[in-house]
Order: structure tokens, then sequence, then C-alpha cells
């Protein structure tokens, strides 16, 4: 996803002479071709990410389209006041991006992970959360972010995460993309979780088990339109996410459910634990902690609709 | 209560007509000063009583800087005031923002009437300034310590776009406790932006105790230049000092301007004068009409 990432903020900072990237110290050489196409537009930050969040209000407040980029946690919590206050408060244009969330940098342990971000970028007024799915859906989430006259936060895997569309989707800002359809379940991912929700999908159609699958890239706005139908049509809607329970695409949906009646699907959702890992792992590790394997979850699945079925 | 603050116009502001070397090339006169930051000050008083507000001391501190600030130094115009050339000025201590709205409307960025809602229910004028609550108000301020990184933002802006405005930002020295203002202070000189000016209201307070014994903040001066700044000391209540030292900027060493201004918190009103209560209380009626009388109003 970064590659995409940095490959299409290069182009886009060719044809808009206001793109600036800040970046907090990372993306060594990751960044050479944007310095080569606009040298004067790149600002390597250093390690002090509530300056960089500031500045980048400042040049959107001077007209500039600044996008801002480090670590996951740096870029969220470590200046979390900043984005608040010169980002939100103040609503101006500026694309926080943050690479390795939820659980990429698992091998560097809690201080690098980040299940808490999605929580708390969402409850901030005039915020926009996207979380894209595959290196597809982040070209497109930046490009669509840039549109927007007010601060928006892209929440980034890693390099190298499989590309689960086959060419570039139509993507709209708060808009699902279905993926795969299916009749019985319906599975809402956000991020990076998409390629586990797509074998998901597919071992359920194998059990017979007719799975919808939606990519939900953006968290804040909700797709209400989607979430309508779901909630209508199928009797288990999932959401799957590298993020805590708390307050993430889960916590938020539950929220957007509670304010509704007559509603017919159940929530079921997957996500990490009120916990930190002490332990060592990687990514794969840390996800098989917290059941967020394909195989857990599709078991999680069958098992609730076998229970409802029960009923 | 008439203060002889006149309506917020130039017009109607004789003292303030040419107040103004980027309006009319002529550079007030310390009088002409000293009756403009009593009049602040006046005011200031006034909002504070009326509507219960704390800070006045912090307030009273930087009359004089805001004063030859937006008077003689800033390049912003009431006429214009969200010109993309405009110098800009963020006011990071936002806590005094009384000294900024009743310096603001002085001016005639906005009427008096608007100045007089201040701190009631529904005004745009809250306590602290809102983002772009009226007309000159660069950014909402009030959580100290984003001021500066701000300005140094709207500073690369201004080398970026190869615009030629300046950026002025004035904070407390108790906000010089926040990491960010060290983070900012690192940056600016590495990006070489000598159109950004820190100036610091060095009142030697902070809400609980000497700024001093609280974080070692002395010296002062030393820091700026350590961090990479041209950086100046002078008396934050002496006008002439003040237009001196910012009517060159940039100052030419190619370094972003620190400005340690050294100021009495409570400046004006004998009582209030350096002494921290002042930083929460409000003037009761007698106070009130005690200070007025010694900032020779009535």
């Amino acid at each position: 996803m970064r590659n995409a990432f940095a490959s299409e903020l290069t182009t886009i900072a060719g044809q808009n002479k206001d793109v600036v990237l800040l970046s907090g110290d990372i993306g060594n050489k990751l960044f050479d071709k944007f310095k080569e196409a606009a040298p004067k537009r790149f600002f390597n930050c250093g390690v002090a990410e509530a300056n960089m969040i500031s500045a980048a209000a400042g040049m959107a407040m001077c007209g500039l389209r600044p996008v801002a980029y480090t670590i996951t946690p740096f870029i969220t919590s470590r200046c979390y006041e900043q984005i608040k206050i010169d980002l939100c408060y103040h609503n101006v244009p500026v694309v926080v991006v943050g690479v390795g969330a939820g659980l990429s940098y698992a091998s560097l342990g809690a201080t690098h992970q980040s299940c808490e971000d999605i929580a708390i970028l969402r409850v901030l007024p005039h915020m926009t959360v996207i979380c894209p799915g595959d290196a597809h859906e982040v070209r497109s989430a930046l490009r669509e972010a840039l549109k927007i006259d007010g601060p928006v936060y892209i929440r980034l895997g890693k390099k190298g995460e499989p590309l689960v569309h086959p060419c570039q989707p139509e993507f709209k800002v708060g808009r699902g993309i279905v993926v795969k359809e299916g009749s019985d379940v319906c599975i809402l991912s956000t991020g990076n979780m998409l390629p586990t929700a797509v074998e998901c999908g597919e071992e359920l159609t194998r059990r017979q088990i007719s799975t919808r699958v939606v990519s939900l890239h953006t968290v804040k706005p909700l797709d209400e339109q989607l979430l309508a139908e779901a909630f209508s049509s199928y009797s288990l809607v999932v959401t799957l996410e590298e993020h805590s329970l708390a307050g993430g695409l889960g916590g938020s949906i539950a929220e957007w459910q509670s304010d509704r009646i007559g509603l017919k699907a159940r929530l079921l959702r997957f996500g990490t634990a009120d916990a930190y890992l002490h332990e060592s792992g990687n990514q794969k590790y840390v996800r098989q902690h917290f059941g967020l394997t394909s195989d857990s979850i599709v078991a999680r699945i069958a098992e609730t609709l076998s229970e409802q079925a029960g009923r | 209560m008439e203060l002889g603050l006149t309506a917020g116009t130039r017009e109607s502001a004789p003292v303030f007509e040419h107040c103004g070397l980027n309006r009319l090339g002529i550079a007030p006169t310390d009088a002409e000063y000293d009756a403009l930051c009593r009049r602040i000050r006046g005011k200031v008083l006034e909002l504070s009583h009326r509507a219960k507000t704390p800070h006045l001391a912090s307030a009273f501190s930087c009359v004089e800087l805001v004063a030859v600030l937006l008077g003689s130094i800033v390049k912003m115009s009431p006429d214009n005031p969200y010109d993309p050339n405009r110098d800009r000025f963020v006011f990071s201590k936002g806590h005094a923002a009384t000294t900024l709205y009743t310096t603001l409307s002085t001016f005639g960025f906005f009427p008096e009437s608007v100045l007089d809602t201040f701190g009631t229910a529904g005004s745009t004028l809250a306590e602290q300034p809102s983002p772009r609550c009226q007309p000159g108000v660069e950014a909402a301020t009030g959580s100290l310590g984003h001021g500066l990184s701000l300005g140094l933002g709207m500073a690369l802006a201004s080398k970026i776009k190869e615009q030629s405005f300046r950026t002025f930002v004035l904070m407390s020295d108790g906000e010089c406790n926040e990491g960010s203002v060290w983070e900012a202070a690192m940056l600016a000189p590495a990006q070489r932006l000598d159109n950004l000016v820190a100036i610091i209201d060095f009142n030697k307070w902070q809400a609980t105790g000497r700024s001093q014994e609280v974080m070692a903040l002395s010296p002062l001066k030393q820091k700026w230049e350590a961090f990479g700044w041209s950086a100046y000391e002078i008396d934050g209540h002496n006008t002439q000092e003040i237009l001196s030292v910012l009517s060159k900027v940039p100052d030419g060493s190619g370094r972003p301007v620190a400005v340690v201004a050294n100021t009495v918190k409570g400046k004006g009103v004998s009582f209030m004068e350096d002494d921290n209560n002042w930083h929460y209380r409000i003037p009761s009626e007698e106070e009130l009409l005690a200070a007025r009388k010694e900032l020779g109003l009535i």
C-alpha cells in the first residue's frame, strides 16, 4: 500500500502544484521520485509529529494541500491534539496518512501497533476516515481525499499486501465497494483485512453459505444506504478490522444499529481485544492471537449461523 | 460605560489615523502609543469585569506588543483582511484574547458593538478565539504550543508560493513549556525561515508560579540563539524598541527571528503589576474604578 501511496502522490504532485508532502523522518528512498518531481514541496519534518501537523494546518490555511505522513501511532495518538484543534476545529484540508496501521508492524511491538486510531479520529468533527483495502484503493482514496475541503485520515497497511481488485475500482468516499455478491451473510471489511475477508467469503461459499464481501473503506462517514440494505436483507452482518473492537468500524456500526429499530440482521464484530500484546510476534502471529485469521473467522460465522438457525 | 474608546473605525479613531508604518508611512509617537495602550487596557478591564473572565494580567503584559504589531508592523488591512499576501499574525497566547480583540476592533477590523458582545452567549468572541471568529483573527488558539507551528507552516507556504508575506507569532513564556514549541524552534532554522518571527511575552509568570522556577526557562534569549534563531531581547513595554526590532524582518541573517520581550504581568495598573493573583482574578467595581483612574481614563 505504501508504494502505491508514494507513486500516486508523485503523480498528483506533478498535476497539482499546491500539493506538499510532510514526512516524519520515515520513507527513506520511498519518496525519491517525489523529491525529484517536486523538490521544493517535500519536507522532512523530523521526529516531531506535533509540529508537523500544526505546520501542515498553517500551510493549508494559506491555500496549500499538505499530505502529512508517518507511522500510524505517531501521526494519530502522538499528535492528537494538533489534529483535533489545528486540523479539525479549523476544518482545513490536510490529508493525514498513517502507514503500518493496525498490526502491520506487529513485530515492532505495541509502540508501533495502532488499534485505536480509527476510534480516536472518527469522533472528531469534520474528520473523514478512510481505510483502503488494497493498493488500488489507496490510489483512489488519496485522489478523492485531496478533493475534500477538510481534514482526511487515510489508514494504510504496509507494503506487499495482495491486490483484491483486478483493476482500479470505482471509488467514492463514503460508499462501500461490493467485492463479492452473496445472500446469506454480509461481511464488511475495512482496511487491510480485505484479503482475509475475501478468503472468508470463498470458504463460506464452499460451505454453501452465500456470502457478500464489501470493502467498507470509509469508516466516517458511514455508507448508511449500504448498511440499511445489509441489515434488512441479511440475517448476519460481520465486521472485520485490524483495530480494537471498541470504537472502530464494528463499534461505529453498532452505534448506527442501536439508533434504529426493526433491523433484521445480527451484528458480529471481529477486531482486536482490549489488551496490549507483550510478547514478540509478526502480523500473522498477532492476528492469530486475536482470532483474526480466516479459519477462526469462518468458524465463528458458521457457529453463529447455526445458533441462529437453531433458535 | 464611556471609556473614551471611539467606535471601531479608523476614521473615528483620531489617535490611530496615522498609526501605521504600513498604512501611511508615519510611525506614531511615544505619546500616541501611550494613549492608545491606556485605552486598550481600559477596554480590556471593562470586558473582563463585565464578562467575568480571567487572564487580565496576561492580557496587560502584551498590550504594547499587540498595539505595535497591528498598528505598525503587520501588513494586514481591515479593508481586505483575507488578502492572500497579507502578513500573518498568530496570537498564540489565546487566553489573553481580550487584548487581541480590543486592538483589532480599535484598528477597525470589526466594530466596537461586536467587541462589546465578548463572552456573552452566542457571541462570535469567545474567551479564547475560535477559527476566523472575526477579521484579523488568523487562528483559533487557547491550547498553548500550537501557534508557532501554525506560523511555521504559514511561513513555509509563503516561501513555497513565492509570496513575500511574513508571519508573526506572539507566545507567552509559560507556553514555552510545551515541547511542540521547541519542535518548531528546531525546524524553522533548518528551513531557513527568515520570514518567521516568534515574539515571547516574557512576563516571568505562568498560571501558578514563576516561569523560571517551574521550568527553568532562562536564559531564554540564549536558548533561541542556540536553536539557530536570530534572537533579540527588548523591553516589551517600550513601543520604540518594539518598533525598531520588528521593523527589521527579515533581518538579513537568513534565520528566523526570536524576540524575547521582557514584560510585567498586569502592566499598567499598580496593584496588578507582577501580582500573579491577577492571572485569575476578576476586577470588582471598585478595582475597575481605581484601575481606570490610574490609566488616566477618568
